[in-house]
């Protein structure tokens, strides 16, 4: 069963013996002077639903390429559930998955495609077929050239053709790009249910919404570098223990936060109000002592961010891979604050 | 366990849902009748060329697949055949396949090998099917009566055909040389017309060579030359020495180009689609 979104599921103690579903180290991909991916490390974990979050050519499709063994890394390895995919196809035995759209051929019917692709599997993959129409509500459509298809239609046919596999590892690449609101809703819907029947997915996105929704772990990638890996649940808790705080003297106030046990990273942000990060407790002291300082505060509140701004915080800039958000001191119970950024 | 048979199956079956294929069998069928309409309509008129058998072409049918399979080599049969060898791996690309079968349990050669035997098995089917319409365009026309050979025997109807069919089957020697390039051509160009356009204009840069004075003594191994083969079946005694001639030279250009394909294939980068 697969975790709720947002819960520590990836907990390696929780996973399964064995493998993990997708281990890739220092994965690079170059052609020529340009660097498509530039160092990618990162876990899926068995029970994960992995958000492969970036910006376009950020590297995600290229990514996902190698880990499907389409395009040979320049340096570095993929493995799946310990095995290697640019040595043999037999690799890919319980993956499954498709990266930008799915593809088929356009003069043959959704079901032959599918007939086609379930003889290239074999091991059963034919008595799959009704399964996976029906599961991607294709059955009606089943007997249409794919030439005809929508967008739509061909994404779902892409997500029945990788269930024909009876995978246990599913990589999506973009699987909600061009849907319309209901598609996208349905898409979200339909890979939660494949989450929740025990699938690990590893889903390739820019859509934050989409991987927000269905998603527990994480990985934000930028310029072909990951610049944050972790839990979703512990990137959103250690950003929304920062706070704003705007008093009748700053400059004391800055001082006073600085030298506050409990209070960390405090500094002025670009509209000249302090930001800092802090436990609940730890406020309510500095409130105190900031009312001793003789700077009277004015307002403090907790901000709120959402994973898309932590996604811009992430992925814009000057370039440099920003860093993780801060953690709030550690009173010891806290959760684990989140991997750096390599 | 699915392996090279199923890739083959699954091929012939793609093969049949196209428009191409039937355009080239489709060729391979109508040559033959409309070669037989034209020799009907200059019914009255001397065949006596100086090409072989053309003599013949009133007298027996079994005269009319001979000299398709001599004018054929020109353009005709190297166009069929690039048709669907220089499309078979290049369509993959333009629809963006490539990585929904290379992402399935099957190995690249496994693909590899069964698209080969496909692109293979239709270009015997459109020579047989060719000269089997011309057979029998040409016998309703001309009858089906017995030939002189190349050597000025006669040669018995019966035997004939036979030697008819043999000449397809020695005609498929270089025709194979021809998909080896078609293969590669589509694997490296990844672009059907490119592909079909490009093994056709070797097999016309070849014959060009082979027209062009002073290269006589590169003549024997053209490719081009090799077409012209199974004229030795048609000699009294048999002359195998142009058969086997035709088989070295045909592999000298078809092993290398097939092995070219397959290593490109093989390591190629499903970078797009």
């Amino acid at each position: 069963m697969n975790p709720e979104p947002g819960s520590d599921a990836g907990d390696p103690d929780a996973a399964h013996a064995g493998p993990a579903p997708i281990e890739v180290r220092g994965l690079v991909k170059r052609y020529g002077e340009l660097t498509a991916v530039a160092g990618v490390d990162l876990t899926v974990r068995s029970g994960d639903v992995y958000g492969y979050l970036g910006p376009n050519g950020a590297g995600k499709t290229t990514s996902l390429r190698m880990m499907l063994g389409l395009i040979r890394p320049t340096e570095g390895s993929v493995r799946l559930f310990g095995r290697d995919p640019q040595v043999s196809v037999r690799a890919l035995e319980g993956v499954a998955g498709f990266v930008e759209a799915p593809t088929f051929y356009p003069y043959l019917s959704a079901r032959r495609n599918l007939e086609m692709l379930a003889a290239y599997d074999g091991f059963g993959a034919s008595g799959r077929i009704d399964d996976a129409l029906e599961t991607v509500e294709l059955t009606s459509r089943e007997r249409d050239r794919v030439g005809g298809f929508s967008h739509g239609m061909r994404q779902r046919l892409g997500i029945a053709a990788s269930l024909l596999r009876d995978p246990k590892l599913l990589l999506l690449d973009e699987p909600a790009t061009g849907l319309d609101p209901a598609g996208m809703r349905d898409m979200r819907l339909l890979i939660r249910r494949l989450a929740d029947q025990g699938m690990t997915v590893l889903l390739s996105s820019h859509l934050l919404t989409e991987v927000e929704d269905v998603c527990n772990r994480v990985a934000i990638v930028r310029s072909g570098r990951i610049v944050y890996e972790g839990e979703i649940a512990t990137l959103k808790r250690g950003a929304s223990s920062l706070y704003r705080l705007q008093t009748t003297d700053d400059e004391r106030a800055l001082a006073v936060c600085r030298a506050q046990s409990g209070i960390a990273d405090a500094r002025t942000d670009e509209h000249g109000r302090i930001t800092f990060a802090a436990e609940e407790g730890a406020v309510g002291l500095l409130s105190q002592a900031l009312v001793e300082s003789g700077a009277l505060i004015v307002a403090m509140a907790p901000q709120t961010v959402t994973l898309e701004d932590l996604f811009f915080s992430f992925t814009e800039g000057d370039g440099a891979a920003p860093p993780p958000p801060a953690a709030p001191p550690s009173t010891g119970h806290d959760a684990p604050a989140p991997e750096p950024a390599r | 366990m699915p392996g090279i048979g199923t890739v083959y199956r699954w091929e012939l079956f793609k093969l049949r849902h196209q428009k191409r294929t039937y355009l080239g069998l489709g060729a391979a069928i109508i040559v033959p009748i409309l070669f037989v309409v034209a020799i009907r309509l200059q019914h009255h008129h001397d065949h006596g060329g100086d090409f072989a058998f053309s003599s013949y072409l009133n007298r027996s049918g079994l005269a009319v697949p001979l000299v398709i399979l001599l004018f054929g080599a020109v353009w005709m049969f190297p166009l069929i055949t690039a048709l669907v060898a220089g499309d078979i791996f290049a369509s993959e690309d333009h629809n963006g396949t490539l990585k929904t079968i290379f992402t399935r349990s099957l190995e690249r050669w496994q693909l590899f090998v069964g698209k080969t035997l496909a692109a293979a098995t239709y270009a015997v089917t459109a020579i047989l099917l060719c000269g089997t319409v011309a057979v029998v365009a040409g016998s309703l026309q001309s009858g089906f009566n017995s030939l002189q050979s190349l050597s000025g025997t006669i040669v018995t109807a019966p035997k004939a055909l036979e030697l008819v069919y043999v000449s397809l089957l020695i005609y498929l020697i270089p025709i194979a040389a021809i998909v080896c390039i078609g293969l590669l051509l589509s694997a490296v160009t990844r672009n059907s017309a490119a592909a079909v356009v490009g093994t056709l204009m070797i097999s016309l840069l070849i014959q060009l060579i082979g027209v062009l004075p002073g290269l006589g003594s590169v003549q024997p191994y053209l490719l081009s030359t090799q077409f012209n083969a199974w004229q030795g079946l048609l000699r009294t005694p048999i002359d195998w020495s142009p058969i086997v001639q035709a088989a070295w030279v045909c592999a000298l250009y078809g092993i290398p180009a097939i092995l070219a394909a397959f290593l490109v294939f093989m390591r190629r980068d499903v970078a797009g689609g």
